[in-house]
């Protein structure tokens, strides 16, 4: 079953041709991964997709659209802004739920940063805010997963950490990435990208490293 | 030297300014003038806080006005900033920030009489429009990346409060502190129409010479403006908010058969009134244009353009004195204390004590405006210098000011100058209410004289000649690439 279906995409920057025309299919739970050299086109890719599949899925984009002088709690918050009142939103900027609070709060537990619930999101390092974008994400419970490089700035360890979270936890998802090695371990189908062109579509198990670093 | 466009509109306006001399009446009239000025410093110098219980009492009216003021302005502003981007709202907050506080308060004097209303909403009418423009552009600068990411079914209320407003809300939080400031401002001078603040017992205190007394108030006030950041604190603002309405003093009762025949009488144009009709409205507007208006506006451009030079080279003059690239920390020390006093004291006060002491011309009021505007940009630009980094080698003194320093401030300077502009001809304007013959002499006179139709026609005209400079100074700034923040 597809969880969507474009084709014909394109887009200029400056009269030039940056991506496509281009056409993709993605099924329900595929894992996407989106590889490539680093101005192949897949930042414009994943935001032409975000427009045209509509806000209902979750994106992190890559320079994640934090707002800086909310705490981490409410920046988590906004995924769901949309289930609540006017009222309730309006108090949670004052005073957050409980029930909010504690399931923010195991949410970035399982991140690995329970303790800067209240931290002003201004304050946290790269990875930090990286890790609050993918709870947003999280958060927002929708079933697709758009993502421009959302492990980037993590570290080794962590960076399995979370893309393991957001494989099990989003039923389809798209999501850009310069590691192979994470791409082939955490996503079902690799697409490679050159020149704004699809080059390279496959299952990830019947690829190796080797097969992907010919697209870069 | 020549070609830069920066260079010739500064020549363009300083020739302006020479010409404008020619036909000016710059004087000392007065008989004494510095023994005068000696026996002001001496009161100055020796303040006499405890001679009546009337100063206590205008600090704490001129606190009241200034947060009640603000406060409506601020919440009613920020309401039409939300809707700022429809034509009619911009040309409505223009207009009603064009017309001075004290022209507020002379029109709302005629029919709400000594009642605290009046002094409230002389604050906040031309304050609500410079809040709307303000923090329009300050929310329109919040970044779109967190509002993109909503959820589709978010709340537009909701998505303005989590995706706008935390963004914007250290500006708004700077910019509504320091409007706070030009509030208490405003709200002393309104003093000089009758309202129960403290530029009615300045006034009070000159006309009877006792310069002690003026000069405690003076200080009172410095001390108060200076102190800002100690006695405003964001836990303590709603408690001062909340009960500033009740230290507004009673004033007297509002007649509301005032307020009726002020509408449909006083300020319909007399040949109307009469039943003479539109034929008789010609001659009417005629004498009032050759009369009053033309002279006024006249008297009003040549003092604008003379002070705003004056300005200028005092500011030019002035930044030095706190620059890092100066002096020692003693100089700077005094440097700032002759800023600070030079740029907290209203205009109006400033030309009012000068008026007093040299006697009426344009001189007192060009000095005034000088000081103030000069004081607030030598001040800025000053600080400015000192984010510059010279090389080690750089040359000292006169060089180091005319070569390092002038030319990199240059331009912000130009930008802070005419963006001041507008405010330096709002307050010309006003200066007329001293005796000066600009717009406000016509506007007072024909107040005095019970004319309101008259005083409304040109109150209007002086809305528009500053839409005008406003207009006019935006271009120039746009031309020369200027950009510059806000100031009061």
């Amino acid at each position: 079953m597809s969880a969507f279906e474009v084709s014909g995409l394109t887009a200029s920057f400056g009269g030039e041709r940056v991506l496509g025309p281009l056409s993709l299919r993605v099924d329900k739970g595929d894992k996407v991964a989106l590889v490539g050299r680093s101005g192949a086109g897949k930042s414009t890719l994943i935001r032409l997709l975000y427009q045209e599949v509509g806000r209902d899925a979750s994106l992190v984009p890559q320079d994640l659209g934090l707002v800086n002088a909310l705490p981490v709690f409410h920046n988590v918050f906004m995924g769901q802004l949309d289930r609540h009142s006017t009222w309730y939103n309006g108090w949670t900027l004052i005073r957050p739920f409980a029930a909010d609070r504690s399931v923010v709060s195991h949410l970035l537990g399982e991140l690995g940063m329970a303790e800067k619930l209240w931290t002003p999101t201004a304050a946290l390092s790269g990875g930090q805010r990286q890790r609050v974008a993918i709870a947003r994400a999280i958060y927002r419970q929708s079933d697709l997963l758009l993502a421009d490089e959302p492990v980037s700035a993590l570290d080794g360890p962590r960076a399995h950490q979370v893309m393991a979270l957001l494989r099990d936890r989003f039923a389809t998802s798209v999501v850009a990435m310069h590691d192979v090695e994470l791409a082939l371990a955490y996503c079902t189908r690799i697409i490679g990208i050159q020149d704004g062109r699809v080059a390279l579509d496959e299952p990830s198990d019947r690829l190796a490293a080797s097969d992907i670093m010919s697209l870069y | 030297m020549f070609s830069y466009p920066t260079v010739r509109t500064s020549f363009i306006f300083v020739a302006i300014a020479l010409v404008g001399l020619l036909f000016s009446d710059i004087a000392i009239t007065s008989s004494n003038p510095w023994q005068d000025l000696a026996n002001f410093f001496l009161g100055v110098v020796t303040p006499n806080f405890f001679s009546s219980e009337g100063l206590m009492t205008a600090l704490l009216r001129t606190v009241a006005f200034a947060f009640v003021g603000v406060a409506v302005g601020s919440a009613s502003g920020f309401l039409l900033a939300l809707v700022y981007r429809f034509l009619p709202v911009r040309i409505f907050c223009n207009f009603i920030r064009a017309i001075h506080e004290l022209f507020w308060a002379l029109i709302f004097l005629q029919f709400f009489g000594f009642h605290p209303l009046t002094g409230v909403l002389a604050i906040a009418i031309p304050y609500a429009g410079i809040f709307a423009k303000v923090y329009s552009e300050i929310l329109d600068e919040a970044d779109p990346g967190p509002r993109n990411l909503l959820p589709s079914g978010t709340g537009v209320i909701s998505a303005f409060l989590f995706a706008r407003i935390p963004d914007c809300w250290h500006q708004i939080r700077t910019y509504t502190a320091y409007r706070l400031e030009c509030g208490l401002r405003s709200s002393a001078i309104l003093g000089f129409v009758g309202l129960p603040t403290l530029g009615f017992y300045l006034e009070a205190s000159f006309s009877q010479g006792l310069y002690s007394d003026a000069g405690a108030m003076l200080i009172l006030f410095y001390v108060l403006i200076a102190t800002i950041p100690i006695w405003v604190r964001p836990k303590l603002l709603p408690i001062y908010v909340l009960s500033a309405p009740f230290f507004l003093g009673e004033g007297l009762p509002i007649v509301w058969g005032n307020v009726a025949r002020f509408f449909t009488q006083d300020i319909v144009p007399a040949p109307l009134r009469n039943g003479e009709g539109l034929a008789g409205l010609v001659p009417w507007l005629n004498d009032l244009m050759v009369n009053a208006a033309l002279p006024g506006i006249w008297n009003t451009v040549i003092l604008t353009q003379i002070a705003l030079v004056a300005t200028g080279m005092l500011a030019l003059l002035a930044f030095p004195l706190v620059s890092n690239h100066f002096g020692g920390p003693v100089r700077r020390t005094f440097g700032h204390v002759f800023l600070v006093i030079a740029r907290s004291t209203p205009e109006y006060v400033l030309a009012y004590i000068l008026l007093q002491l040299w006697g009426p011309s344009m001189l007192p009021a060009v000095v005034a405006l000088a000081l103030h505007n000069g004081g607030i940009i030598g001040h800025l630009i000053g600080r400015q210098t000192n984010g510059i980094r010279l090389r080690p080698d750089a040359p000292k003194g006169f060089n180091r000011y005319t070569w390092e320093l002038t030319p990199r401030i240059y331009r912000s300077f130009l930008a802070f100058l005419f963006y001041r502009w507008e405010i330096i001809m709002r307050e010309t304007a006003i200066l007329g209410i001293l005796g000066i013959y600009t717009l406000g002499f016509y506007v007072d006179s024909a107040i005095q004289n019970i004319h309101f139709d008259r005083a409304l026609v040109l109150i209007l005209i002086t809305a528009l000649l500053n839409i005008g400079i406003d207009t006019l100074g935006r271009y120039i700034r746009r031309k020369l690439a200027l950009q510059t923040m806000p100031t009061c």
